[in-house]
């Protein structure tokens, strides 16, 4: 069965275009529908759309979105069939390359060949790339061998192609963990996973089922710092990093090994946005977003990985229905309040999302800590809310929300959201 | 009588962030007390996993006249630990054939366990494959040698 319907041509004109047709996309469009927009559009470079979770075969997702956990490609698919079911178009195989402040999108595809089209809204959807070695900078050769672990997965789960016999990985994220467990299934020894900093990056679920149970060893602060090989990796230098994060090199060893694995986060993929000139934030790597999602530019609006990076599929469904709602909305002339309180990082916090809100409505703000606080731990919102949570780690996003009836006594323009340890604050 | 000795095995918790250490202490193999939960949800894991360790199981199969040459796959509960690295080269010599559909059995009752292992995507039949051609990838030097 294949899923993706393809138009044969492009229409002049959309309600809602949306770029991109991962989790963030497709759920988008169908938020647009939901509110009366009439024709929707997706638009995926991708042979099939879905987005990345394709390759992402093991369990773990859909559990607050679907009400059950299930893998990576079932989460897509059925992301799809919802989109599709409710008549949104699909087009797959079709590359966006401009995006103009009157939302007029240029689009190339073997289907509609170069071709433009404009919408009342555009939302933008494009989801993440992975840093690589130049955005981290290790130095040594530059032998074949040093790939994502994203690539990796990719190959492996795709196409069925092996990257190497000898793999070592560094940055302990969740997708170098995952991909340490289905390369060992697959029969390839994983010799080890190396973390700059002292507390892993990933869930401990995947620590103990990817890891654990395989026994493959986890080096807290230590680094790589050298890759050595001519053609092909023949082995990587790695060193303890001292409390500063600097490589102790009297102290290093030798790690034999043909491939190097590189989990070290993901970038918000903005070409898009920076050519069309979106107002960003430097600490999301995204565009400053509206509670309804909306960019700097009037009618331009982004969801999921693009505005900030999730960790979970669940959590860029949830908030693309926001945006893909408003987009529906602005598309068919329905109007809420503005915002009028701006939101801003505080105590411990790395970044926030949306960067603003409303006194009329509930929101839900997702954030992300600096540092990992393993205690009882409070999210405060300026002085007005807070909540308890167990535990708070970058490697997870947490969430509060902002009900109107907590902003009644707040008078000031900016609310400053702080993670701090509960102890600490007097009763 | 002698009384047997207390052994005790540690987990680490993946109910949530916080990552407790819990404790099992067993005495002939029965449970005698778990400590270092920080919650029920703790207590339970840590009993589980001493008794019956489960893990959800996914990997690819090879799949023949599809529009890929993988089929992601899973087991449609978790299954028993010790048997995950037994299931995956079974999973390793199997082939299917294109069309699949999302949710299809493509083997019930994986090695006795009463679980099937089910696929989790559809797969069209790739009007330019050659049926007789997957797996024949050069590249991947594995699948020849199962
Ligand atoms: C390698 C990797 C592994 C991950 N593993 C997990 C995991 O195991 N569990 C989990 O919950 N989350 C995982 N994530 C997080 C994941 O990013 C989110 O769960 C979710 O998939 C993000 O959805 P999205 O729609 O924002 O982006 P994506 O799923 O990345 O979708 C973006 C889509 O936009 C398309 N696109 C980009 N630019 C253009 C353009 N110019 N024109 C047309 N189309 C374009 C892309 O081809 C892609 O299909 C992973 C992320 C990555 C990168
Ligand atoms: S025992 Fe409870 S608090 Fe501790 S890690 Fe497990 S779920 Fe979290």
């Amino acid at each position: 069965m294949t899923m993706t319907t393809q138009p044969r041509h492009l229409a002049s004109y959309y309600d809602v275009l949306v770029v991109g047709g991962g989790p963030a996309g497709l759920a988008a469009a169908l938020g647009a529908r939901e509110t009366g927009a009439e024709r929707v559009l997706v638009v995926d470079r991708e042979l099939e759309a879905g987005g990345i979770l394709l390759q992402c075969i093991h369990s773990g997702f859909g559990l607050r979105y679907f009400r059950e956990e299930i893998t990576g490609p079932e989460y897509a698919e059925r992301s799809l069939e919802q989109a599709l079911e409710s008549h949104v178009d699909v087009l797959s195989d079709a590359f966006v390359f401009d995006v103009t402040e009157d939302r007029t999108v240029a689009i190339m595809s073997p289907t509609v060949g170069v071709a433009t089209t404009t919408a009342a809204s555009v939302v933008l959807a494009m989801g993440a790339r992975e840093r690589t070695r130049g955005a981290i900078a290790i130095p040594g050769t530059r032998p074949a061998g040093v790939l994502t672990a994203g690539l990796a997965q990719k190959l492996v789960n795709l196409h069925g192609y092996l990257p190497g016999r000898r793999v070592a990985i560094l940055g302990s994220g969740d997708i170098g963990l995952i991909m340490a467990r289905r390369l060992t299934l697959e029969g390839i020894d994983v010799v080890g996973v190396f973390e700059l900093m002292p507390h892993a990056n990933g869930l401990s679920r995947n620590i103990v089922q990817c890891l654990d149970d395989f026994d493959i060893p986890l080096h807290l602060s230590t680094t790589v710092v050298d890759i050595v090989g001519h053609d092909r990796v023949e082995k990587v230098t790695v060193a303890p990093v001292d409390a500063h994060l600097t490589p102790q090199l009297d102290r290093s060893w030798d790690v034999a090994c043909d491939t190097l694995l590189l989990s070290v986060g993901l970038i918000p993929e903005n070409e898009l946005s920076r050519q069309l000139g979106v107002r960003m934030d430097p600490l999301t790597n995204g565009p400053v977003v509206t509670s309804e999602m909306e960019t700097s530019v009037p009618g331009v609006f982004a969801a999921g990985n693009v505005a900030h990076i999730n960790d979970l599929a669940d959590w860029v469904s949830e908030e693309a229905l926001i945006a893909g709602r408003a987009a529906g909305r602005r598309a068919t002339g329905q109007r809420v309040p503005a915002d009028n309180i701006r939101v801003l990082p505080g105590r411990n916090v790395a970044s926030v999302v949306p960067h603003s809100i409303s006194t009329d409505r509930v929101h839900t703000l997702y954030l992300r800590v600096k540092e990992p606080m393993l205690e009882d731990s409070l999210i405060r919102l300026g002085d007005v809310h807070e909540r308890k949570v167990r535990a708070l780690v970058p490697a997870e996003m947490a969430s509060i929300k902002a009900a109107p009836r907590l902003l009644e006594d707040f008078h000031g323009d900016a609310l400053r959201i702080d993670a701090v340890p509960a102890q600490e604050v007097t009763t | 009588m002698t009384t047997a000795p207390v052994e005790t095995t540690t987990y680490l918790c993946t109910g949530c962030p916080l990552g407790c250490r819990l404790e099992v202490d067993a005495v002939e193999g029965d449970i005698v007390e778990i400590r270092g939960f920080d919650c029920r949800k703790g207590e339970r894991y840590a009993r589980q996993e001493h008794l019956d360790p489960r893990r959800p199981v996914s990997t690819t199969v090879t799949i023949e006249a599809g529009t890929l040459p993988r089929l992601p796959v899973r087991t449609a509960e978790a299954f028993p630990k010790d048997e995950v690295m037994r299931l995956v080269r079974q999973l390793q010599a199997m082939r299917v054939v294109a069309p699949v559909a999302r949710g299809q059995v493509v083997l019930d009752d994986a090695l006795g366990s009463g679980i099937d292992v089910i696929a989790t995507r559809s797969m069209a039949a790739d009007p330019e494959a050659d049926a007789g051609d997957a797996g024949g990838d050069p590249q991947r030097a594995r699948s020849s040698a199962v």
